[in-house]
């Protein structure tokens, strides 16, 4: 089990905000969480709610309008170094990027160079970390094939990104993100756009090399199901908030926030069956035009008054377990 | 038992691919659908889920077989002849973005079709609309608004009340809710199910997504590689599946809760390429059951329990 000692990153209230013709998008207005080393924390929401800006924020790789205007990502190097992501310098940030934090995307097609094969460019991405010949880093090149599980490493080297099948070609990014030993990987839907029967073996994948090489993962999806499979800890954002973050089983459990709630009643499992499924009314927030309250009060079968008047804050319910509600006590 | 509302024989869909290739989209399928029933069409990625239901509506010319509706064949019924049939099967597609012509408003949009089918008086199509908005759970209001002022799920609304508009009796909904936000999705998925049972509508449900579909459907028909695996009333092809390969992506799909104990058949590898497919069993590639055999024969269609059909030569399951 993993230590609460051992953090690894830290996000403290973090806001990212876009300025851009139409106005100040708010799209990451408020995230907190932790991710420990070993462990896997699956940051959900729906589609807007500002996952990927959380990411790439956590990298510094945002577009040129967006901006990181408050809050602290505080992350341990190896070396046992805490600093805080948001100050240090471009770079910095160059050596922590691939070699400390590494990262894969949802589209691994579009993710990698057709014009290269996948031997040259996981060998490409040791050579930028580590201080390796060519020839020797293509022989790592094949091991990391190997590790995340593609058969006859050695041949597949010479493979370009077209002969491969989508989920050989996610397992190249993993590969590709692996080969510096990072102590995080942030994970952006890594197999939404995979097919089942190729995600169970992703996400198989994924914890058998966390479990190898104790690295923290940042899981972000908006698949409940997969969540459930994969994460210790989850933290649910909606309209650029965390809303909710906690132990998963404590979180599917008993569900805290009103919003998280609604979700597990709404989605249809197997094995459980109701004779309707229960809708959430209404539909997700527009960052550009966020309620000065709780931004679920729309929706929310709960809301009072109050709940409009101001944005609640993130309470310590105990048990490691955070919720930003003011009628969670009561409900 | 009624006379089947759809009855598919034997159907094979080819396209042709770079330098000649054929690819074998759809090879053999034949099912029946009995009025108001929801047939659950569930496979990976390429398995000729869309395929299939374009080919029933004629969107795709068949390379083989029939099509059966109404106890007409209209296989090759020519476009004159097949517009009376058209108005009776309708779609509803995957993506709410692109299916909608951003320079229509949701009332032209719907009215459009009753336009076409010349189906109400003019005079009286607003007030037609403004039903068909309330039913699917818009505003008449709506209808002077254009698509990009919508939400995606109320854009799948305007969609589902333009197909519903010509009073359909047959609906393929393509993948009607992946494209959704999940906490929009229970609301498409309740509207459909209600304007299922209040119009009693036949229903070819397409999803990757099994539990949606055990939600909805009735009945279930697993493909793969373009072939009937199994097909089986749904709670029976749930609790014990008599196919490999729906005991494999049975035991692959998540299942949202944490811990769950989980016998899993993980099969390795991706699908097989449409360009090649396997010889005998198109499945034995990955199956963990494959004997020499099954790279021999192509399994049959075969009756196990009553109602529940399996695609395989083997009796393990
Ligand atoms: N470069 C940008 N300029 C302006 N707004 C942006 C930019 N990038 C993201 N946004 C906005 O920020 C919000 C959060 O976007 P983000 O990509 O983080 O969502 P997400 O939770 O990852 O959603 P999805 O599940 O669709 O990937 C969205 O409303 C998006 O439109
Ligand atoms: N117009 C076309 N020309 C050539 N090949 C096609 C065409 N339409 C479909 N195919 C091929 O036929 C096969 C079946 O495709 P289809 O779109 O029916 O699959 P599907 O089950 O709907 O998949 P998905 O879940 O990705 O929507 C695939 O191999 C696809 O590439
Ligand atoms: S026929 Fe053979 S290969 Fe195909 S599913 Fe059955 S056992 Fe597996
Ligand atoms: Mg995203
Ligand atoms: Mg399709």
């Amino acid at each position: 089990m993993i230590t609460a000692a051992d953090p690894l990153l830290t996000v403290r209230d973090l806001r990212t905000h876009f300025f851009t013709g139409a106005g100040v998008v708010k799209s990451v207005d408020g995230v907190s969480f932790q991710v420990r080393r070993g462990e896997t924390l699956a940051l959900v929401g729906e589609s807007g709610s500002g996952k990927s800006v959380t990411s790439l924020s956590i990298l510094r790789l945002l577009a040129a309008s967006g901006k990181i205007v408050s809050g602290r990502i505080e992350f341990t190097s190896r070396d046992g170094q805490n600093r805080d992501l948001t100050r240090v310098s471009e770079a910095e940030m160059r050596t922590i990027r691939g070699n400390e934090i590494a990262m894969v995307f949802q589209d691994p097609m579009s993710s990698l160079n057709p014009a290269y094969t996948v031997g040259d460019q996981i060998a490409e991405s040791i050579m930028l970390h580590r201080r390796t010949r060519r020839r020797e880093a293509l022989e790592i090149a094949a091991q990391m094939l190997e590790k995340v599980g593609i058969s006859g490493a050695g041949c597949r080297i010479r493979d370009y990104p077209y002969q491969l099948s989508g989920g050989m070609c996610q397992r190249v990014m993993i590969a590709i993100a692996l080969s510096c030993n990072p102590s995080l990987l942030i994970a952006d839907e890594p197999t939404t756009a995979l097919d089942v029967t190729v995600q169970a073996q992703i996400l198989d994948l994924l914890r058998k090399l966390q479990e190898e090489l104790q690295m923290g993962i940042l899981f972000v999806t908006h698949n409940l199901a997969v969540v459930a499979e994969i994460a210790h800890r989850v933290a649910v954002m909606y309209g650029g908030r965390v809303v909710e973050d906690g132990w998963t089983s404590e979180m599917f459990r008993s569900p805290k926030h009103p919003y998280t709630r609604a979700l597990l009643n709404s989605i249809p499992a197997i094995g459980r069956h109701p004779a309707r499924l229960q809708a959430i009314p209404g539909n997700p927030p527009n960052p550009l035009t966020l309620p000065p309250g709780c931004a679920f009060e729309p929706r929310c079968q709960y809301a009072i008054a109050e709940c409009s008047r101001a944005i609640p804050n993130l309470v310590h319910t105990g048990n490691e377990h955070w919720v930003r509600c003011i009628r969670h006590g009561s409900l | 038992m009624n006379e089947p509302l759809l009855e598919v024989k034997r159907l094979s869909k080819h396209f042709s691919g770079r330098g000649g290739a054929q690819i074998h989209a759809l090879t053999d399928v034949s099912f029946k659908m009995q009025p108001g029933e929801m047939l659950g069409l569930v496979g990976e990625s390429g398995s000729g889920k869309s395929t299939l239901g374009r080919s029933i509506l004629r969107l795709l010319g068949p390379s083989d077989g029939q099509i059966i509706f109404n106890g007409i064949d209209i296989t090759h019924l020519s476009a004159r002849d097949m517009r009376p049939v058209r108005r009776q099967m309708q779609m509803i597609f995957q993506d709410p973005f692109s299916s909608l012509d951003p320079r229509m408003t949701a009332g032209q949009i719907v009215s459009e079709a009753l336009a076409i089918h010349k189906l109400v008086a003019r005079a009286n199509r607003s007030a037609r609309v403004a039903d068909l908005l309330r039913m699917v759970g818009l505003a008449a209001e709506d209808a002077t608004r254009y698509p990009h002022q919508f939400s995606g799920g109320q854009r799948q609304r305007i969609g589902i009340a333009r197909a519903l508009a010509v009073e359909p009796a047959f609906l393929v909904a393509d993948e009607p809710v992946s494209a959704l936000d999940v906490s929009v999705q229970a609301q498409i998925l309740n509207l459909l199910q209600d304007l299922q049972e209040e119009l009693t509508l036949t229903v070819l449900f397409i999803s990757h997504d099994l539990a949606v579909v055990k939600q909805l459907c009735q009945r279930v028909m697993v493909l793969y590689l373009g072939r009937i695996m199994e097909t089986a009333p749904a709670g029976r092809l749930y609790a014990g599946p008599k196919h490999p390969y729906t005991e494999a992506l049975l035991s692959a799909a998540p299942v949202p809760v944490p811990g769950a104990k989980r016998s899993r058949t993980p099969i390795g590898g991706d699908a097989p390429s449409t360009l090649h497919p396997p010889s005998g069993c198109v499945f034995r590639t990955r199956c963990p059951y494959a004997i020499a055999e099954c790279s021999q024969v192509v399994p049959e269609l075969r009756e196990v329990e009553p109602g529940h059909f399996k695609a395989c030569i083997r009796d393990v399951l």
